[in-house]
C-alpha cells in the first residue's frame, strides 16, 4: 500500500497578464509573464520542505495556489489526494499560512483577530475560549497585551500571532511564506523555534518558501531551489550542496541560478 | 450522511456567526467615529428636514408636519439602506484594505455565509443606528404622528433589505475584479440609486429616462410603501404595489448576486486580483 504524499505537484503552470508599459494601437500592450514552468514534486507528510528563491521566482505564486487563492493553468497540484482546483473547500480545511504580512485587522486585539478567524474554520466561542489562551500561552505571546490592538505590537508578536491564527484551526498543511522576513535576529529564532514545535507536536507537514538559506538548512528536511519558475533542484540540504560542488546553500544556490540574492537587492536599488 | 450535512451546515452558521463577531468588534473599535458619523447624520437629516420649514417661510402654502415627515422618511430610510448597501458592498474593500483579504478566502468559509453574514450585520447595526436616528430627529423637530403603521413600514423595510443585500453582492464583487476602480464603481451605483428613487421628491418630477431607471430600483417601493405607511397608516395589504416588487427584486437579486460574485471570484483567482496589494 502507498503511503499518499501530502502534496503532489505535477507539471504545474501558472502565467501571468502584465503590461509592459508600451502603447499599441487600441491601448497597452500587454504580454504573458510565466510565473510557474511545470513545476512537479512531492512532499511526504510530516516532512518540511523549503523552497529557496527571489523575488519574483515563483514561490508565493505556488503557495497562493495551495492555498486555493490562484488558479493555475496547466498540470496538477493536489492536497492530500484532493485536487485544489476542482475541490478547493475540502483544501482549506487541511491548510493554513503565516505570510510575511502578519495580515489582520489592525484596531482589532489578538484576542479578537484570532476569535473570528477561528470561526471560518467551524470552531465555536466555547472551543476558543480555552483554545486562544492555550495557544497564546505556547507562541510565548504576554497574556496582559492579549486586549491590545494588533497595531500596538512589534513586527515579531504580530508574527506569533499568525502563528497562533494558523495553529489554531489544527492544519495538517501548513505553508510558510517568508515567515521570518523583515524580523529582528531573537524574534526570528523565537519563530522558527515555535515552527520547530508545531513539527514535533501536530504532525504537521511544512512549505517554507524562503530566501534565508539559514532559515532553511534550519528547518527543512529538503531544500528546492525555484529560478524563474522552474525548480531547479530538490534534496536535502548536503545533496543540493554535492550536486553544485558547493560549500554552503547560498553557493549551491548561486551556482544553479547564476545569480545571488545581494544581485537581486543591488536590482531593487538601482530600479 | 445526514450526520455529515448537519456538521456541514453547523460549520456554515459558526462561519456566519464570525463574520457578524468581526464587524462587532469593528464597530466597538472604530465606536467615536461611529457617534461622530452618527452625529453628522443627525445633523444631515435636520438639515433635509428642515427645508419643509423653510418652504413655508418663503410664503408658499403647504402641510409642514406632512411635508417633515416625507422628508424625514426619505432621509431615514436612505440612510438605512445606504448603510447595508456600503457595507455589502465594501466586503472585499474592507479586506484589501487591512491585508486580511488572503486568509478570509483561502477560509473553509462557503461565499453565501461570508456574504449574508456581511448583510446579517448590516441590518442589525442598520436597524439599531435607523431606530436611534428615527426617534432622536423626530423628537427634537416635535413632528406628530397621526396614524402610523411602523409594522407594515418594518415589513417594507425588511423585504427592501434582502434586495439591498442582494444587490451589494453583485457590487462588492466590483473591487475583486478591478482594485483600483472598483470601489469607486460601487459608490457610482449608489449614487444612481439616491437619483432616481424619489428619497427627497416623488419619481414622477424625473426626466423619463430616470423614470424607468426609477422602476429597477428597490428603494423606489421600499420608499413609497414606508411613507404610505407612516403617513396613511396603511396596512401590509395596502401597500402590497410596493411589496410585491420588492419580493420579486429580493429573490432575484440574492441568488445573482451570489453568482456574480462568484463569477467575480473566479476571475479574481485566475487573474491573480486576491491579493492584498491588488
Amino acid at each position: 500500500m502507498s503511503i499518499e504524499p501530502a502534496v503532489e505537484v505535477c507539471d504545474l503552470r501558472k502565467e501571468f497578464i502584465r503590461r509592459d508599459g508600451s502603447r499599441m494601437r487600441g491601448g497597452v500592450r500587454r504580454r504573458r509573464v510565466p510565473a510557474l514552468r511545470d513545476v512537479s514534486f512531492t512532499v511526504a507528510r510530516g516532512e518540511c520542505v523549503a523552497i529557496l528563491g527571489q523575488n519574483g521566482s515563483g514561490k508565493s505564486t505556488l503557495v497562493r495556489v495551495l492555498s486555493t487563492l490562484l488558479l493555475h493553468d496547466g498540470g496538477s497540484a493536489r492536497v492530500f489526494g484532493v485536487d485544489v482546483a476542482a475541490k478547493p473547500r475540502a483544501v482549506q480545511r487541511l491548510v493554513n499560512r503565516v505570510s510575511v504580512e502578519a495580515s489582520f485587522f489592525k484596531r482589532m486585539s489578538p484576542d479578537e483577530n484570532l476569535s473570528y478567524s477561528a470561526r471560518f474554520y467551524g470552531l465555536t466561542p466555547r472551543q476558543t475560549r480555552t483554545a486562544i489562551p492555550e495557544i497564546l500561552r505556547r507562541v510565548g505571546f504576554p497574556p496582559e497585551r492579549r486586549g491590545e490592538p494588533m497595531e500596538d505590537l512589534s513586527r515579531g508578536m504580530q508574527q506569533k500571532i499568525a502563528l497562533a491564527r494558523a495553529l489554531l484551526t489544527s492544519p495538517v498543511l501548513l505553508l510558510l511564506d517568508e515567515p521570518t522576513t523583515g524580523l529582528d535576529p531573537r524574534s526570528k529564532l523565537e519563530v522558527q523555534e515555535l515552527v520547530r514545535d508545531m513539527r514535533r507536536r501536530h504532525d504537521c507537514t511544512i512549505l517554507l518558501c524562503t530566501h534565508d538559506m539559514t532559515e532553511a538548512e534550519a528547518l527543512a528536511d529538503r531544500v528546492g531551489i525555484l529560478h524563474e519558475g522552474v525548480l531547479l533542484a530538490l534534496d536535502t540540504p548536503a545533496e543540493v550542496r554535492d550536486r553544485y560542488g558547493a560549500e554552503t546553500l547560498e553557493d549551491a544556490f548561486m551556482a544553479a541560478t547564476g545569480r545571488s540574492f545581494e544581485d537581486e537587492a543591488e536590482e531593487e536599488v538601482h530600479a | 450522511m445526514r450526520g455529515e450535512t448537519a456538521g456541514a451546515f453547523r460549520r456554515e452558521l459558526v462561519g456566519f456567526a464570525g463574520i457578524v463577531e468581526r464587524n462587532t468588534y469593528l464597530i466597538r473599535r472604530f465606536v467615536w467615529w461611529e457617534l461622530a458619523w452618527f452625529l453628522y447624520t443627525v445633523a444631515n437629516t435636520l438639515t433635509i428636514v428642515f427645508i419643509a420649514k423653510g418652504v413655508e417661510a418663503g410664503g408658499y402654502r403647504l402641510d409642514v408636519n406632512r411635508e417633515m415627515i416625507i422628508l424625514l422618511i426619505g432621509a431615514v430610510v436612505w440612510s438605512y439602506l445606504g448603510l447595508v448597501f456600503e457595507i455589502e458592498t465594501e466586503t472585499v474593500a474592507w479586506e484589501r484594505w487591512e491585508g486580511t483579504i488572503e486568509y478570509t478566502f483561502m477560509a473553509p468559509l462557503s461565499r453565501p455565509a461570508h456574504l449574508l453574514g456581511m448583510g446579517a450585520f448590516a441590518v442589525l447595526y442598520g436597524v439599531i443606528r435607523t431606530v436611534a436616528l428615527f426617534g432622536l430627529v423626530a423628537v427634537m423637530l416635535g413632528v406628530h404622528f397621526t396614524n402610523p403603521n411602523f409594522a407594515t413600514a418594518t415589513v417594507v423595510l425588511a423585504a427592501s433589505s434582502v434586495s439591498f443585500v442582494g444587490i451589494g453582492m453583485m457590487t462588492a464583487v466590483l473591487p475583486l475584479v478591478s482594485p483600483e476602480k472598483g470601489t469607486q464603481l460601487g459608490f457610482i451605483a449608489q449614487g444612481l440609486l439616491l437619483v432616481v428613487s424619489g428619497v427627497y421628491y416623488p419619481v414622477s418630477v424625473l426626466p423619463q429616462w430616470m423614470q424607468w431607471l426609477s422602476v429597477l430600483s428597490p428603494a423606489t417601493y421600499t420608499l413609497e410603501g414606508a411613507r404610505r405607511a407612516i403617513l396613511d397608516g396603511a396596512g401590509v395589504s395596502a401597500v402590497w404595489d410596493d411589496l410585491w416588487p420588492l419580493i420579486v427584486i429580493g429573490v432575484v437579486a440574492v441568488p445573482l448576486g451570489l453568482y456574480v460574485f462568484s463569477l467575480g471570484e473566479r476571475y479574481a483567482k485566475q487573474h491573480g486580483r486576491l491579493k492584498r496589494s491588488g
